[in-house]
This record gives C-alpha cells, structure tokens and sequence, in this order.
C-alpha cells in the first residue's frame, strides 16, 4: 500500500458512511463524521452561499439548525481569527458534501479543528443536492443527526427528530443573548449612542454601527425603561434565531420604545418590528437562506444583491396601513423591507451587514445614521 | 425598459477561428440575434467566418440575421453595409476583440456619426478607458486599487526607461490593443526585454507595450460582471486558475467558483470589480476583470478588465447556466436586469448571482504538436486552439472529466506552480489510484469501486489500475447497478426547480430514487466535436447545431453531448436536452441509455465521435445514418483500392507500410515523391511529402507516433495537379452535390488549408459531369446516409481519387452558405429517414456568385515553428468572401485572412526553380502595374534574363542588406517565397517567412496562390469600389 494513511483512513470512513442525517419524515442522507462526535436533533436547513461558512458557523441566528451548506467544496480556505460573526458557534450541525484541507494565508486552523474545539458535529460525504432538493419539495425538517462512534438504528433516529419540539414557538434568542450589557465600541463623546438589542447579534452590524456610534449591547430582555433610562439616540433590533412570534417581552418593549429614537431593525429585528405595528409573521416553506437573492428598493428602483438567512417572514396582507413595504424580493415577491410612516423607525428582513455576503445594502447603516443624527 | 426609437442594429461577428478568438463569439453572436429578433429588432449581421452558425441565412424560425453579410471585418466593408442599411445602432461587445477594434476604427474615423450609428453596449470612451493602458491606471490609481507598478511604452528608449524606473526583474511586457496576448512576454534582462517589447510593439496596433512588475506565482482569479444601465450589477461568475500569473488564462486550467477565497476576500473582489466597470463607463452588458493576489500576504493588485462579452464569459455562461451574452444584449436595447428573467428558471430575475452546487474546471487544449520548432512553455502569450469544460460535484470528479474530455495527454501545466489546496487534490487522486492497484477485478470491493466513480475516475481508468479490460469494469458497474445521478445546471444550487434540461453527471454513494424519464417523440442523441483542435473545429459544431436544429423541426427531442464551453451545440437553447459531459463510450452510453434514445448521430462531430461508433453500436447504440461499418470500409486502404479500381476510376499508386523498413521498399516500388500518411486521423497529422529516402525515415518516425499503432498510408504524390473537395448529400438512394470546390494551392496542400473556390473555374463541363457520376457511384457502394466528402485530383482533365469521406466534412458550412442550403440539416433528417425528394433537394444547387474559402493561420503566436503550406493542416480558422467573379472573392478574401494584397510597394521575390519559367510572365505583370521587385541573386539573375529588372538581395547567410532587414525596416510590403522550406530554422526562407509573419507582412508561398492574387490585383486594381452583398 503506497497510499498515505492520512488518506487511507479518510477513504475507509467514507466507504463506511457510518454517520446519518435522519429526517423526521423518514429519508436519510449517510456521510462521515467530523468535528464534535456528539448526537443532536435540530432543523435541517439549506444555504447555498458559495463561500463564507465560518461567518455562518458563528452566525447565532442558526441556534437550532443543522445547517447544509450546497457549496461543492468546503473547508478549502480553513478559519481564522477575524472572519466570527459572534462569541461563539450557535448552529446545531454542519451538513456538507465534499471537505477539503484548507489554503489561505490567513487561515489559523482547520475547519475539522474548529468543530471540534467548539464542540459543534458535523457530516460530510452527504449528497448535499438530494438532500437539498427533498427540502425544497417538502419544506425544512426536523432532524437526528447521528455522528457518535456507538451504532444507533436509524428508526430511533427518525423516532428522536419526530419527538423533538422543533423551533415554532420557541424563544431561542433567550438562549444566545448575551448575559450583560457591554460597551461594544468607544467613537468618542460626540458620537452618538446606539442601543443594540442582542437578540443573537451578528458582529458586523456592531462594526457597522460603531463607524458612527457608541454602541451598547442589550440582552434580549431589557426592559424598555432600561432602555430609556439609557437615553439612547438610536435603538437596533438585532438579527437573531428561530421564531420572532415567541418572543412577546421584545414585541411589548419595542411598542413603549417607538418614537422615542430612531429604530432600525434586521431580520428577527425586523420581524419583531412588524410585530410590534400589529403585523403577522409566518413560516416560508424551506426559507431563504444564502448570498444571491435580489431584492428590489421600491423607492430607489434599484436591485441589491443580499445575503438572506431565514425561516420566518412579515406576511403581505397583515402589514399595517402606518407601515410602508419599502423593500421586496424579487424571486418570491414577499417583504424584505418595512418603515414607518410616520415614526423614525424602518427594518429590512435580509442582511446589509453581510458577512457573508455582498456588500450592496450597506446604505442602510448611512440612513440610520442620518435618521440619528437629523432627529 | 426596451428602447423604441432604434429599429435596426448592426452586429459585427470576429471574424476566423484564431488563437485567442475561437467560436465562443459565434455562441456569443448567436443569443443576440435570436434575442434581438424575438424583441422585434432589425438585425444586421457582418462576419467573415461561414463556419458559424450566426451568419446562417436559412429562414430558420425567425432566429437569424434579418441580413447577413459574409464580409471582411474592415472598416471600408463595414462602412459601405452601414451606407446600405442605415442601421440605428452598432453592438460591438459581443465580437471579440476584433469587433471592438472595428468598431472603435469606424468610430474614431467619423463613419458612426456620418450615418448616425448609436454604439450601443459600450461607447468609445469607455473601451477607449479600458483598453489603453495609460487611461486605465489612471482610472484605477482614482480608485485607489492595487497595480502592479508599470509604465507605458511607444519605442525601445522608453521601453529602457521605464524598466530601469520599475527596478526589478522579471518584467511582463503587454502590447496594447491585440488579440490574445499576441506579442507579450516574460523578460528576465534587458537583451529579452528589448526583443519582445520589440515584436509588441509590432504587434499592438497602437505601437503601445505596458512593461511591469512580474506577479509570476501569484493567484489569479477572473470575476464576470454583468450591469445594467440603472446601476445594477451582478456577479456571474468567479472563476480561480490553477497556473498562476505567468500563464495566460486562455492557457490556464481554471476552476470555478474561486475555492481559495475566504468570503470576506471574495467579497472585497466583487465590490472592487463592480467599482471597476463604473469607472470604465460599461452602462450594460457583461465584462470580466481580472485579479492577481500574492498567496503570502493576500495583496490584491487588478490586472485588466475587458469591457465586452469574452471567452471567460462564454465559460462562466456555460458554468453557471446565466447566458451572458444574450442578457447582455438585452441590456444594449434598454432593459434593466430586473425586467428580465432567469431562463433557468422561469420564474425568478435574471438580476441575481447565480450559486454553483457543483464544481466546474476548464482545460485549454494545444497542438504544439503541429508547430515543431514552437516553444512548448506556457507563457503570458496564449497557445490553446480550443478548451474543455466539466462539471463535477466534486473538484476532483471535475478535474478527472475534465482531463479526459481533452483526448490528449494533459501535458504543459506545471503542477508545482499551483496553490497547494489543488495540489492536495491532485496528490489524493494519485494516491487513490495507488490504491486502487493493490486491487484486481475478482478482488476489488464493490463500495471501493463505487469510492472509485465518486472520486471521479472513468471505468477506463479504474480498468487500467486493475489491470483488466473497461468492459469488464462496465459490466461490473452496471451488475451492481452502479450509475451516475444526473444534476442539473440550474444557477441557483437547487433553491428552485430548473427548467431547462442542462444537465451533468456525477456518481454519489446515495441510492438515487429512479426517476423514470417521460418520452413522448423519438430521441435523436448528437455527439459533439470536444474541444476544438485543428482539424477539428467549428465546423464540426455547425454540423451538430444544424442536425439539433432540423430534427427537432421536425418534431425529434434532441439530446446534445458535449465537453466544449465555446460551442453553440452547448447552448442549452440549441438542444432540447443538453449533457455537458465528456465524449467517451462510458460518458455516452450512460446518457443515451438513462435517455432511452431512439438513435444518435456520430458523423457529425469529427473524429471523436467517430472513433466511438464502432464501440456505442456493440453496446446497443442504434447509429443512423451510414453505419460505422461502412465509414471504417472507407477507411479501410485495400478495400477502397479495390472499390476505386472496381468503379474505374484512377487513383495515385499505394501501398501500406507497417514497419519502416516496409516504407522504404513500398517509396522505392511507387517512385518518389510520394505523399505519407497515418490512417484514422484528422488535420493530416503527420502526413507529409516526401521526395527521398532520407526524408521518409525521419518522416515515417512521426507518422507512426501520429497514428497510435495504426498502418502507415504511402501514396504516389501528385505534382500540380488541380485538388478539389466535394461535399454531397445521399439519402441511400439520391445522391445530390452540395458543391466542388476547386484548391487554389496544388494538391499537396492540406484541403483545411488551402484557399478553394466554388464553383470550380478551370474544370472541363465532362470533368464535372464525372464528378457527378463518380460521386452516387461512391455513395452507393458505401451506403451513404448522410454527408460525404470526396477528395479528388485533376490532372490533364483526369479525374484521380484521393479519399473519400463519409461523414460531414470541414467545408459543409462553406458550401452551405456558398449554395444557401442547410446541408448537415438536410443529411439529419436523411438519417433518419426523410428522403432528399420530401425535403425538395433533389438537384444540385449553383451558387448566385464566386465564393472563396481561405485559411488563416496561427503562426504569429508560434515562433520558431515553419511556415509552409504541407499536408499538414494547421490552419485555425477560414473565411470567406463572396464575389461576382473569382478574381474579386479572392481579393476579398485575402483582405478577409488579415493579409490583403498590396496594391503597390516592393516585393521580395524568391522562386524554387521548377516555378521560376511559370512566375516570369506574373511577375511581369506585376512590374507593369508599378510594384518594384527584390529577389534573391538566382531569381534576380532568372527575371534579368527575361528582361525584368529587379534589385537583387544577399542571401540570409551571406550578407547584408538581406530579406530580413528589408522586412524589418518595412521595406517589403509582399513575400513571395515558393521555395521549399526545409525544417532546420537556419533555411534562409524559413527565415524570411518568419519575419514576414512576425511583422504582419502577407506571405505567398504557393505559385498557384501567386497566379490568382496576380489576377487578383489585375482585376481590382482599377476599381476603387467592392461592392457589399448579403447572403
């Protein structure tokens, strides 16, 4: 045997295929185990971003998924020290196809090194196309991710993702807030202050608020008087995960805090936003989830290409006569975008803090801005 | 929103196949005719190459040109079709460089706002902004981005100073304004600096080189662009090279999407690439820029930008399933990407980026074979003559298809160059193949035979490390019911359902569910050409084009397989399905049995299908058209000595040697000169004339190399006589010609190289009518159905058969065009089953005028290689041109080639002894009509004698002023050098060929050639005006 063991090892676990994604209805996608050998139930969910897996590693928004990434290669440029969208890494398990040795010349380590330090599972080998198309057919699923060396049938598998309560209703930016305020960047007396909602905060949007602001972060649970107290000039409503529906206490505090400054929201910030006017929010079949959907600015005329991550969304008919749709996505026409008439106050579903993603709607930080500091 | 107050839009075509401009633009052209016509515009077409598919002029469903010109790409042609049609507006992008350069001449010289021509796609000022290299750092340093540190140059002092300024070695030199890359070069001091800026600044139409800083070893990576006039941009595409800066990226294996980026980097790309066009100017359409990163510190600096549609964008429409360039003229009239629709789709905008799921890798083919003497290293200047792409799930699994698409060695590429992810790769496959050889076919595990597909490797290969036969590995396989899964190109990963049926294999561990596939018509499965070679190009593809076109008129679903981005056959629009696959047995009959085809087509595509016929009908393959039985027979020496013989026809005595030691004795027998040839090959490769026993050793040695075993082909060679081709038609009872051409050049001249001419001008009316007799005899006897090709000889008005060909032949778009009848779509339905009387072609067709094909070569790009016309074809391309009498479609088509005849000056003049008493009265003529003479001593000596004054010249070797310095000092306008040219590069004509090549003088190397352009200029001479036609 010429071969290297490195190899020989690898091609052996991917002839064995011992590890398996089992869904709540019944299909099962086998790989081979990497990162974290522990067992999890979650959400399957499909991205097909073609690059930027660490930001999505670190993105809490996915607290609860399993994320399938349908990139052919991943693993190619490793992880660094700069590219983490938060303390942490949130999502439940990794799904890819093909994993490869990383060249960068920034990388710092492995993607396999990272799960493991972190303590996040991961499978690879998957046939990410199938997969991906059975969720595009039948909407996201829950899901058993079996990656421990100790065999397990795959019904039990299939009995645990049935079994599992799933993310509706649940209130998982409890679980990736912060415990405590802390002073995100310092711009100087004269900078105005912006209050920031974590309600699983991505890094970007601080660094993109702190090019003009003080920003302080919040957990998800301050009360709005806290908030006063603080004497915000700007308030942000974070991105965060799973179902905004869940979450009443933000709904309740940002109904006191409207008018009071300028809010700005992203994501579930924006849902909780909507929420707040007395809008709906529902579930999209397998959501959006990726770099390349355009989205329309119905007042400039112009398309941004953005980067999405999300299940739920803003329903059309049950947004009030007080909002305007200010944003729309032009491959299924539902909102990406909402402001209040009257009040400083405005929201957009997708991504303008990106990471990953394209750059294109970093306008929104300026108008934010502008809203401050006209006010 | 679509623009009213223009009506009529004149497209302008690139003009012949060359290195650096293959048919990527015919696809190109093509998504804007059809596009333009479905919004209602007027379209005028002007390209001087028939082998494409947009210059079709056949009342196709209202997809082609309103008006077709097959005109030079000058600016005196151009402007007299502009005067004709008055169009509105002029879209220069999607023609290559050559069409940008036109169209920037008709420009800058007034003619656009004489007639008040709209540049649409792109104005003058914003290719102006990217093509000159002073104003594109200008306009980048505005933007604050990263260059290599640089200087322009206009003549060797400055050259030397901007060198000195820059202060470090290697240089890159870069002429301005040239196709490919022609010219440049990589200089390590200052004696190679001095001679390749020199030949830049020869080369660049501007006399302009930018010298700079080398970036040697570091990434390179390309970004498509596509924006619209509201500001709209998108990414198409990103693609990543293996080679490194260094090598041209038409020369580069490529991969796409970029692996070595992490998203913040990418990211910092995109915007810089979309901040890129902005400041050019590109109101809409597509554009790639370019970028080189130092792998240790990630610096980022732009290389260049162009700002049309390019061979990258060709790719990256074919990688992603985003039709760049029909979009792009979509944006020319006026839309907005949002008001159009993603075709993938249906459903959602073409204003998105599309999201590869799979992995897609290019490998650029060369034929350095052909051009012994050509430096084989890859350089900054480009050498490929044609590309394969594959798409695999994995790197890998594309790399492996990818490199077996290519039906050659993968050679050239230096793997230690390449970033070390792709090394990785690299080194896991040939560990895998280590490891697959401790196996043998009883002992192998069936999960590592599966390991094995999923890793990518053909049965072939898996065969070869097992030491056992592909069949058994087939057999095995499909045992086990081990098949690949069929992904779709679908531009967004798989987020939404795809539409169009573009689709790419590859093998997963998953059990696939069968999805069994809905057939309501007969499937007619066409193979393709691969990637284009010389002698097996364009042309081909047509045929496959037209064949898709014609059945599915005809109510066929038609599957296309193909492995070349370049091609309109790869459009999925072309098709009714489309397999971006390699062309092997395997890769072939995986689809043709998932399809459930009906038939396929293998006649069409060149050799390469060709050469799987025989296998594809033992596997079930239901062939149409004549079987490959009878396309061997063809081939087949004895057999078709007997058939020649049995029909009574004359044919050069032969004989077949399978040794060397045979050759010799088979030469001696038939007399010398004798012409020698390998069998089953195409361009001629390794076929040669030989005139003595010193020459046929070393010649059989490469004959045999050429043929891969195959018998050695030694026929008596004809001296002067007049070649023809003959293209016709047999439904497997009528028998119709398409057209005779009759060679410019004598036989002995590869047909794909010479200049022919339809109708025939010195062929006898009962010549012809045997050419009529012979050519249903020879289709008859080797049940023809479909298109055969006869190659014939006259000499003293006997008719000498060469070969015959029963398949689609290099001139079936010529003759096509020349008689306006879709040949190859005619000889589709034959096959299956119409008969020429239903499609109403039952009798020869005359062409309305003259039409000239003629050659175009590559060796510019090929220093030290010879430059002769030989059995060897190694012309890359051909146009034509139309004209009322031959004199004027020569003329025409020599100013079409890039080399006109000059109509006055000096010309250097040397004559091999047998053509000097026939070159006496020509060059008389050419005195009389004030041209000034220069030749060598023994044909000045041979002119004086005849009383024609010349100045004689030194002989290279003797002395000087010689040829070469004449050439140099552009002295000399015309070469006419009918001396043979021996192959060691210090033969004096060799030289002087060379040079002429090297500074864009035209070479006549034929007396035949030298007789028609005599005639030629005689004809034209007198009249300033050539009229325009359209077909």
């Amino acid at each position: 045997m010429n071969a290297p063991t490195e190899f020989i090892e690898k091609w052996r676990s991917m002839r064995e295929r011992k590890a398996f994604l089992a869904l709540e209805d019944g299909t099962v996608f086998h790989g081979v185990s990497f990162g974290s050998p522990n067992d999890r139930v979650g959400e399957v969910v499909f991205n097909t971003g073609m690059c930027g897996y660490q930001e999505i590693l670190t993105d809490p928004s996915y607290a609860g998924q399993f994320v399938t990434l349908t990139t052919a290669e991943v693993g190619n440029y490793g992880v660094n020290r700069e590219d983490r969208e938060s303390r942490s890494l949130f999502l439940n398990g990794l799904v890819i196809g093909d994993l490869t040795a990383p060249s960068n010349y920034r990388s710092t380590s492995s993607l396999i090194d990272y799960l493991k330090k972190n303590k996040i599972p991961g499978i690879w080998g998957v046939d990410t196309r199938s997969l991906t198309l059975h969720l595009r057919e039948y909407g996201n699923k829950k899901a058993y991710l079996h990656v421990e060396d100790k065999p397990l049938k795959v019904e039990e598998a299939i009995m645990k993702a049935k079994a599992w309560e799933g993310l509706d209703g649940q209130d998982y930016a409890a679980k990736v807030t912060s415990k405590d305020s802390y002073n995100f960047s310092d711009a100087g007396h004269d900078a105005p202050l912006v209050v920031c909602y974590d309600f699983g905060v991505k890094t970007n949007i601080l660094r993109q608020l702190s090019a003009f602001a003080n920003v302080t972060v919040v957990p998800a649970k301050t009360s709005a008087d806290e908030i006063i107290a603080m004497k915000p000039d700007g308030i942000f409503l974070s991105n965060g995960p799973a179902d905004p529906a869940a979450l009443p206490y933000a709904v309740k505090n940002i109904k006191l805090l409207l008018g009071l400054a300028p809010i700005m929201g992203i994501c579930l910030g924006h849902q909780l936003l909507a929420l707040s006017l007395g809008a709906e929010t529902g579930r999209l079949k397998f959501g959006h989830h990726g770099c390349n959907h355009p989205v329309k600015n119905l007042k400039t005329g112009k398309v941004e290409i953005t980067s999405q991550n999300h299940n739920f969304a803003v329903k059309l008919e049950s947004v009030p006569k007080i909002m305007e749709v200010t944003h729309i996505n032009l491959n299924d026409q539902t909102i990406e975008g909402l402001r209040h008439k009257k009040l400083p106050a405005f929201s957009v579903q997708y991504h303008p803090e990106s990471c990953p993603g394209p750059h294109d709607s970093r306008y929104l930080f300026a108008e934010f801005k502008k809203m401050i500091m006209g006010k | 929103m679509k623009r009213k107050d223009i009506k009529k839009i004149l497209l302008l075509g690139a003009g012949p196949i060359v290195i650096g401009q293959g048919c990527e633009f015919d696809y190109s052209g093509v998504q804007a005719v059809k596009v333009l016509k479905r919004e209602g515009y007027q379209v005028i077409l002007v390209n001087s190459n028939p082998a494409t598919v947009m210059t079709d002029a056949f009342k196709r469903n209202k997809e082609e040109a309103d008006k077709v010109y097959i005109e030079p790409l000058l600016p005196e042609y151009v402007e007299k079709i502009i005067e004709k049609e008055r169009p509105d507006a002029l879209l220069p992008t999607l023609g290559g460089q050559t069409a940008l350069n036109l169209a920037m001449e008709l420009a800058r010289s007034g003619v656009l706002e004489k007639y008040k021509v709209e540049m649409i796609g792109a104005d003058d000022k914003a290719i102006d902004r990217a093509e000159d290299r002073d104003l594109f750092k200008k306009a980048m340093q505005e933007l604050d981005l990263d260059m290599p540190k640089s200087g322009c140059a206009h003549d060797l002092e400055e050259v030397k100073a901007v060198a000195k300024e820059i202060g470090t070695w290697p240089l890159i030199i870069r002429p301005a304004f040239t196709l490919g890359g022609t010219g440049g070069g990589i200089a390590h001091d200052e004696k190679e600096l001095l001679e390749i800026a020199g030949a830049g600044l020869d080369a660049s139409l501007k006399s302009e080189v930018l010298i700079e800083e080398s970036l040697i070893g570091w990434k390179e990576y390309e970004m498509e662009v596509m924006r619209d006039k509201a500001g709209n941009a998108v990414i198409v595409c990103s693609i990543e090279n293996l080679d490194p800066m260094g090598v041209h990226t038409g020369d580069s294996i490529t991969v796409a999407p970029a692996i070595t980026l992490t998203d913040r980097e990418y990211q910092a790309m995109r915007d810089d690439s979309i901040r890129v066009l902005e400041k050019i100017g590109i109101a809409t359409g597509g554009s790639n820029v370019q970028w080189a990163v130092d792998p240790r510190n990630g610096r980022r600096v732009i290389i260049e930008m162009n700002p049309r549609v390019s061979r990258s964008s060709a790719l990256a429409s074919k990688a992603t399933g985003f039709p760049i360039a029909k979009i792009a003229a979509l944006l020319a009239v006026g839309y907005t990407l949002d008001e159009l629709r993603n075709d993938i789709t249906e459903k959602t905008p073409a204003c998105f980026e599309p999201a590869l799921d799979y992995c897609v890798v290019k490998i650029p083919r060369f034929t350095f074979e052909k051009f012994p003497g050509a430096e084989t290293k890859l350089g900054t200047q480009m050498h490929s003559v044609g590309e394969v792409m594959a798409i695999g799930k994995t790197f890998k699994q594309a790399y492996l298809k990818a490199v077996r698409s290519l039906e050659a060695p993968l050679a050239y590429h230096d793997e230690e160059t390449f970033d070390p992810w792709f090394k990785n790769e690299l080194k896991e496959l040939k560990a895998f193949r280590e490891f697959l050889s401790t196996f043998t076919l009883d002992t192998i595990p069936t999960d590592v035979l599966l390991q094995a597909k999923v890793m990518g490797f053909s049965d072939k290969e898996i065969a070869h490390e097992l030491k056992a036969e592909e069949a058994d590995i087939r057999a095995k396989r499909k045992a086990l019911t081990i098949h690949p899964v069929f992904g779709a190109v679908d531009t967004c990963a798989g987020e939404f359902e795809a539409k169009t049926p573009y689709y790419y294999s590859y093998y997963s561990f998953e059990k696939q569910q069968e999805q069994p596939i809905k057939k309501t018509k007969k499937r007619i499965m066409v193979l393709g050409g691969g990637p284009n070679r010389i002698g097996q190009g364009i042309e081909f593809d047509w045929c496959c084009c037209h064949a898709a076109f014609a059945l599915k008129e005809k109510g066929f679903e038609v599957i296309m397989q193909n492995s070349n981005p370049e091609t309109v056959s790869t459009d999925y629009d072309t098709s009714d399905k489309l397999y971006f696959e390699p062309l092997t047995f395997e890769d072939v009959m995986e689809v043709y049995e998932k399809e459930n085809c009906d038939g396929i087509i293998v006649q069409y595509g060149g050799q390469t299908p060709l050469n799987l016929a025989a296998r594809l009908k033992a596997a079930g393959a239901t062939i149409v058209g004549t079987t490959p039985e009878d396309i061997a027979l063809a081939e087949d020496r004895d057999f078709f000595k007997q058939l020649v013989s049995d029909v009574g026809m004359k044919q050069p005595v032969s004989g077949i040697a399978h040794s060397v030691k045979d050759a010799a004795k088979i030469a001696e027998e038939i007399g010398y000169p004798v012409l020698v040839r390998p069998s089953f090959v195409l361009g001629g490769r390794g076929m040669a004339i030989v005139s003595n026993a010193k020459e046929l050793d070393r010649y059989v040695g490469e004959a045999v190399a050429a043929s891969e075993g195959n018998s050695i082909l030694i026929d008596k060679f004809l001296e002067n006589a007049v070649e023809l081709d003959v293209d016709c038609i047999s439904d497997g009872e009528a028998v119709v010609i398409g057209a005779i051409l009759e060679h410019v050049e004598a036989a002995g001249c590869h047909s794909g190289d010479a200049a022919a001419i339809t109708p025939p001008v010195s062929l006898k009316p009962q010549v012809i009518s045997e050419i009529r007799r012979y050519a249903e005899i020879f289709a008859k006897r080797l049940r023809v159905v479909g298109l055969m090709n006869l190659q014939l000889a006259v000499k003293n008005d006997e008719l000498w058969m060469i070969e015959v060909n029963p398949r689609a032949s290099r001139t079936v778009p010529f003759v096509s065009k020349a008689i306006g009848v879709p040949l190859a779509g005619y000889a589709a339905l034959c096959m299956v089953g119409y008969k020429l009387k239903d499609l109403g072609f039952t009798e020869e067709k005359a062409p309305k005028c003259y039409c000239v094909k003629e050659a175009v070569f590559p060796f510019i790009k090929f220093k030290g290689a010879a430059i002769d016309l030989t059995p060897e074809m190694r012309s890359t391309g051909e146009v034509m041109a139309i004209g009322s009498d031959p004199m004027e479609a020569y003329y025409k088509s020599q100013q079409a080639a890039g080399s006109p005849l000059p109509k006055s000056g000096k010309i250097f003049v040397s004559l091999k002894d047998e053509d000097k008493l026939d070159a006496i009265p020509l060059v008389q003529k050419l005195v009389d009509m004030g041209f000034f003479i220069y030749a060598t001593l023994g044909t000045s000596t041979c002119l004086w004698n005849h009383g024609i004054k010349s100045t004689g010249v030194y002989r290279v070797s003797k002395g000087r002023p010689n040829a070469i310095d004449y050439i140099r000092e552009r002295e000399i306008g015309w070469v006419v050098n009918t001396s043979e040219s021996g192959m060691e590069p210090a033969d004096d004509h060799f030289r002087i060929r060379a040079e002429a090549v090297a500074a864009g003088v035209p070479v006549t190397t034929t007396i035949d050639g030298l007789r028609y352009a005599v005639s030629a200029l005689e004809r034209e001479l007198g009249e300033a005006d050539i009229p325009v036609r359209n077909l």
